[in-house]
This record gives C-alpha cells, sequence and structure tokens, in this order.
C-alpha cells in the first residue's frame, strides 16, 4: 500500500467515532440546542459497551445497553435544557464531567480486561483486487457501515422531509415553529435522546473497533474534536463524513512524516490538524462571507412559549 | 429580567455546590489527621505536621511512629501501566507496615502539582511524586515545608528533605531488545516513544544495542507520540510503524493499544510498566517492568525509624526495583535462555550495556572500546546509537 492508501485507510478507521459523534450532535444542534457533553458522552458509551460486552458477550446485548445508557443521559441533558431552561453551555459541560467521573467509577472493575470478541467484518472479496478502494472498504466492519448509512440517512432526513424540515424549523425559529402546531419541546427531547444514543455508539465503536481495552479517559478528547466537527461542518452531515475522516487522517499523518524521516520536530506534527482547522475555518470564512453561518439560528437559547428575546 | 434572575440562581446553585465540595473535602482532611487542631485561626502551613514531629526530624533522627503517606499520581491507578505500578507499590507499603496512606489522581505536570502538594503537605509526613513533570514543583513546595519529606520520581533535584528515586531500566530495555532482535523476521522494530526526553534516549538506545547484540543488521524505526497516554494516537503510531513494515514494537507508553494494534495484524509487541500479557498472549513480547513496593517499604520504614536520607536512589535489578516481564509465548526458546543468562549479569553487576565501541548515527565514536558510560552519563543521554532510524526533535 501506498502512503495516501494508508491514510486514506486510517482516516476512515479512526474517523469514524469522530463520524458517530458529529451526527449525533448535529442532530441535537440543529434542533437548537447546543451539546458539549460529547466527550463524557463517549465515555459512558465506551464503558457500558465494554461492561456489558465482558459479562454478556453478546454484541447485540451491548449495543442495546449501550443505546439505552445514551438515550437516559440524554433525557437527562433535555430535562435540564428544554423543560428547566437550564443554561445549556453549563448543562453541557455538566455532563462532560458527570460522564468522565462515572465511567471511570464503573469502569473501575474491568480496566484492563479485554473485550471477549470483536465486531464482525463484512468481506466484500470482490473487491480485493482494486487498488485504493479495495484497500479501503472490501473488509470494513459493520459499525462503519452503519455509520456510513446513517450519514446519507440523515442527510435525506434533514434536507428531503417533512420531519427534517420541523427539526430545522425548530432549530432556526422556534416560535414560528410552534405557530405551525410543531410540539417544539417534545421534538426537541427527540432528537438530544437520539443524538445522544450515537454519541454514545461513538464511544462503543472507539472500544469496540479501534481499542478494544477500557482505559480511563480513553477518548483522549475526541469529543471535544468532535464538538468542533459540528461547527467545522457547518451542520450538514455529508460535510461531517469528509470532516470527520480528514481529522481522522490528520491523526496519523504526524507519524507517517515522522517515519519519512524529514527533520520536522514531532511536536509540530502533532499540531497539524489544529493549525489546518484554522486555516480551513479562515478559508471557508472567507469563501462563504456573504452567506449565511449554517448555524441554527435559535442554537443555545431555550424556547419559552410568548416569551421574546 | 428574567434572564438576570435565572443566571442569578444559577451562580447561587453552583456556589452552592463548590461549598458542599469543598466542605467536603475539608471534614476528609480532618478524618485523616486526628491530630490537626480544630481552631480555624491557626493557619501557619505546616502546623499540623510541625505539631506531631519535633523540629528538623533529619537533624535529630526522632522517628515518626504513625507516618501521614501520601501519592500524587500523574494518571488514574486503572491506566494498566505507569501509575498502576506506583498504586500496586503503595499497597505493598500498606500491607508491609500496617499504615494507611492518601492518593491524589491525575495531577497534571504543573501549577496544580504544587498546589496539591502544599496542601498535602499541611498534614502529611512524606509526599511521593510520582512523576517526571512534577520536579520542580516539589522543589518548591519542599523548600516551603521543611519538616515534611519529598520522595520525587525520576528526576535529578533535590533538597535536604527531597529525594529521589529511579530504576535503571535501561537494562530491562536491553533484554527486551534481545526478545525483539530474535523474534524480528526482517530485521525491522518499531519503537513508540513518549516524550524526547532522556528517559526515552537510553531506553531506545538499549533497546538497540539488546537486539543488535543477537542481530547485529538490525534497524529501530522510532516514532514520538508525544503523550504518556491516549490510546488512539498510540494505536495510530503502532500502525504507521507496521505499514512501514516493522513487524515487532516496543511502546514506551501507559496503555496497551499499540500491543493490540500489533495483535490484530499478526505481529509482535511489548510496551512498558507492567506485564501486558493479559491484552494480547499471543503477540506479546516482553517489556521492562517498575516493582516499586519494596522502596516504598524502606523509605517510610526509615522515616518512622528517624534515619530518613535525601539519597538519590537508583534501583536495578539487584534490588528488584527494575525487572523485565515474563517473556511471552510466541517468543523463540533460545531467546528465553540468553534473557535469563544476560539477566543474571545485570544481578551480578557483571555487564553495562553501555560499554563500547558504540558509535552514535553519524558514526562518531561515542563511547571507546573497553569504556563505560556512568549512570550519570546515561541519565542525560540526548543521541541515538547507530542503527536507529529517527530523530530527537530539539
Amino acid at each position: 500500500m501506498d502512503l495516501i492508501t494508508q491514510l486514506l485507510v486510517a482516516a476512515i478507521s479512526s474517523g469514524t467515532p469522530l463520524l458517530f459523534a458529529t451526527l449525533g450532535g448535529i442532530l441535537i444542534e440543529r434542533s437548537g440546542v447546543m451539546q458539549l457533553g460529547a466527550e463524557g458522552l463517549m465515555l459512558m458509551g465506551a464503558v457500558i459497551a465494554c461492561t456489558t460486552y465482558i459479562h454478556t458477550g453478546s454484541l447485540g446485548w451491548t449495543l442495546l445497553a449501550v443505546l439505552v445508557v445514551g438515550g437516559a443521559l440524554g433525557l437527562l441533558h433535555s430535562f435540564l435544557t428544554v423543560t428547566l431552561r437550564a443554561n445549556q453551555v453549563v448543562s453541557g459541560l455538566a455532563m462532560t464531567l458527570f460522564g468522565s467521573g462515572l465511567s471511570a467509577y464503573l469502569g473501575k472493575s474491568i480496566t484492563g480486561t479485554p473485550i471477549p470478541g470483536s465486531v464482525p467484518k463484512i468481506d466484500l472479496n470482490f473487491l480485493d483486487g482494486i487498488p485504493i478502494i479495495g484497500d479501503m472498504f472490501a473488509h470494513l466492519d459493520i459499525l462503519t457501515w452503519f455509520s456510513l448509512i446513517l450519514v446519507i440517512l440523515a442527510h435525506l432526513f434533514i434536507h428531503r422531509t417533512s420531519w427534517g424540515l420541523h427539526l430545522r424549523a425548530i432549530g432556526d425559529n422556534p416560535a414560528t415553529a410552534d405557530v405551525m402546531g410543531i410540539p417544539v419541546q417534545i421534538f426537541r427531547y427527540g432528537y438530544i435522546i437520539i443524538g445522544s444514543m450515537l454519541i454514545g455508539l461513538a464511544g462503543a465503536d472507539l472500544l469496540l473497533v479501534y481499542s478494544p481495552t477500557w482505559i480511563e479517559g480513553m477518548t483522549a478528547g475526541r469529543g471535544w474534536i468532535a464538538v468542533a466537527l459540528i461547527i467545522f461542518a457547518r451542520w450538514n452531515p455529508l460535510r461531517a463524513l469528509f470532516c470527520a475522516y480528514f481529522f481522522g487522517a490528520m491523526d496519523t499523518i504526524g507519524f507517517k512524516i515522522q517515519l519519512i524521516g524529514s527533520a520536522i520536530p514531532s511536536y509540530f506534527l502533532k499540531m497539524i490538524p489544529y493549525i489546518i482547522t484554522i486555516l480551513v475555518l479562515m478559508y471557508l470564512g472567507w469563501r462563504n462571507r456573504n452567506k449565511p453561518s449554517g448555524s441554527p439560528e435559535a442554537l443555545g437559547a431555550p424556547y419559552i412559549r410568548e416569551q421574546r428575546f | 429580567m428574567k434572564r438576570v434572575k435565572r443566571s442569578w440562581s444559577l451562580s447561587l446553585v453552583l456556589a452552592f455546590l463548590m461549598v458542599a465540595v469543598l466542605s467536603a473535602c475539608g471534614s476528609n482532611n480532618n478524618n485523616e489527621s486526628a491530630s490537626e487542631s480544630p481552631s480555624p485561626s491557626e493557619s501557619a502551613p505546616a502546623s499540623s505536621a510541625a505539631a506531631s514531629e519535633s523540629p528538623s526530624a533529619s537533624a535529630s533522627g526522632n522517628g515518626i511512629a504513625n507516618p501521614r503517606v501520601a501519592f500524587v499520581y500523574i494518571g488514574p491507578p486503572g491506566d494498566g501501566g505507569w501509575t498502576y505500578q506506583h498504586d500496586q507499590g503503595r499497597l505493598y507499603m500498606e500491607k508491609e507496615l500496617g499504615i494507611k496512606s492518601d492518593t491524589v489522581e491525575n495531577v497534571p505536570e504543573g501549577a496544580d502539582a504544587e498546589r496539591i502538594m502544599s496542601d498535602l503537605a499541611q498534614n502529611h509526613d512524606i509526599i511521593f511524586a510520582t512523576s517526571f513533570g512534577y520536579m520542580d514543583w516539589t522543589l518548591n513546595v519542599a523548600k516551603k515545608f521543611p519538616n515534611v519529606k519529598f520522595e520525587h520520581a525520576g528526576g535529578y533535584k533535590t533538597n535536604d528533605n527531597m529525594a529521589t528515586y529511579f530504576g535503571k531500566n535501561w537494562e530491562a530495555s536491553y533484554l527486551s531488545g534481545i526478545a525483539a532482535g530474535k523474534t524480528t523476521k526482517n530485521n525491522t522494530l518499531g519503537y513508540i516513544a513518549a516524550f524526547p526526553i532522556p528517559e526515552l534516549v537510553y531506553n531506545i538506545n538499549a533497546f538497540t544495542l539488546g537486539a543488535q547484540s543477537v542481530n547485529p543488521d538490525i534497524k529501530v524505526n522510532v516514532v514520538w507520540s508525544n503523550t504518556w497516554f491516549d490510546p488512539t494516537a498510540e494505536r495510530n503510531a503502532a500502525i504507521s510503524l507496521l505499514d512501514k513494515g516493522a513487524d515487532v514494537l516496543l511502546a514506551y507508553q501507559d496503555s496497551p493499544a499499540a500491543l493490540q494494534a500489533a495483535a490484530e495484524k499478526g505481529k509482535m509487541a511489548g510496551g512498558n510498566d507492567s506485564d501486558m500479557t493479559r491484552y494480547a498472549p499471543e503477540a506479546y513480547l516482553t517489556n521492562p517492568v517498575w516493582n516499586w513496593g519494596p522502596y516504598y517499604v524502606k523509605k517510610v520504614k526509615a522515616l518512622m525509624d528517624g534515619t530518613w536520607t535525601n539519597d538519590q536512589y537508583l534501583g536495578s535489578f539487584q534490588d528488584g526495583m527494575v525487572d523485565i516481564a515474563p517473556v511471552g509465548v510466541n517468543v523463540p526458546a533460545d531467546a528465553k535462555t540468553l534473557i535469563e543468562e544476560t539477566r543474571t549479569k545485570f544481578v551480578n553487576g557483571e555487564l553495562n550495556v553501555f560499554t563500547g565501541p558504540i558509535v552514535d548515527q553519524s558514526g562518531t565514536e561515542k563511547v571507546a572500546a573497553g569504556q563505560s558510560l556512568t549512570d550519570a552519563e546515561i541519565l542525560e543521554m540526548n543521541w541515538f546509537v547507530k542503527g536507529v532510524e529517527g530523530t530527537i526533535p530539539n
């Protein structure tokens, strides 16, 4: 495999957890609620996946448990932000701190125990001979395929269905949506819960596919990168795919450059993803300077019927 | 107006939470140190430590019957590596001496470390600071609290009340190198290194020399991860090395991610700090391990007897502070024999890893034939031996 192919393969494998988390975040933020709890939710997803898999040995139960716990945390987040109208920044940060602490506590007894199996792969042997495509897609696991399908579904849902229109309406202008008869609070509850499930699944994917042992703090900041990717992708699932894979590739490009024998100090190589983020944001900001930012207009503001802001 | 009110109530809630947390911490400390005066006016630092101990214990030689011991950790005890081994040592010490100790986990190597150690110094007699980056912060606190003893792992700065401890783990790295050199099929090894500091440089060199001792054509590719603990980054580094063609890896990191990555690709790897066999028995090579327990017993015992000194301790195979994990099942049998023999030489003090002739990457002779580097020279090493492919960033 040449360098480009290696990078593309790495992009998919380390970008998939980021993709799940970004998609979940997009659904939540499109409904007008900020999502800063990804780090905590991913850690909870990972620890629940590891515990359930070790104790039941069944991948099905594992994924179900992750979805249930992710959904429960989403319910908590929506109760705080939608019903109690708590500050969404504080609530999100609380979710991160709560998830980091609770996952460390729950994980104490299983730390260092390898999981009893792995996620099944779909072997597309007819792709094997094809360069690049074959290396990238011939032997992906089912969670990675699921994330790819999810991107397409999320894109069609948001932009091509009336439900998606409602979602965008409650994120951009909840008062108008309310007048039109869309139950803003109930919809926000639903999207926060579904989005949190996906972010939990991101943590489970990291554990089941990428680093198959629970270790405290194993996301090491990837939840925060997912938060940045939501903005980077401008709340669009298709762009999220490219952004997540791009960051996945950037995760590994520093090591590749070191191994080529370049004289660039490794500290500088470690900054590459962040420097490129800043450059791309500058470029997009300049190119789209006369267009709307893509951010849901009511993002961050709790909706209270008949109150003016 | 309503928004203003809400943010007020929010800050009230936060303030309340903070008070609750702080009071919980406070009461915890009081339980730990029953001798502490309850009077709130007595705010002089180290008052409680001074109360239970005669002034300048190091000079008078008076012991402390029930020393209050604290450990400062860089990570969680569940990291499976560095902090795990320190915590095992701590538990061993508790069991041997029948005392209890306190720990603070996840302390960053920065100003927070100084603040946390200052807090601990007010009601503890001895503090173990278990990471290199705590060095200057520990020294600052040691100067402020002359009656409290400080033990710093891996550093080189001391004070009247501050000792250092570490071990010659390069000897164990040399043995891991022998295992890797016997196991590799294409003479290409990979090394995932945390930070470009002397500790890594001499371990990489010792690993390379060990591998070359059984197989002179060995090349060791080095990548810097610039992290002690980030399983995803460690895995990416491992895959990059495997893609480059390395078939045996060593990861001087705190997580087993590199070993797991190698196992998936049917290659072999070792980790660091503790026995990592359980993560991937088939793919496990071996690696240096730490065994801190006996040292912790010795120093706390010395404090109890009043014989504590501020020496710079360097453990080895001889006292068991440094050891090598059981060699993996797929390492050739002759490697195991050779490792045992070489280990015996280290125990008897018959072998120095850095005995000449040794040349660096550019071919310049660094150690002449028949000469050996001293421990002090090894501890500040900043050049790679020939056969290492990689650079040390400045």
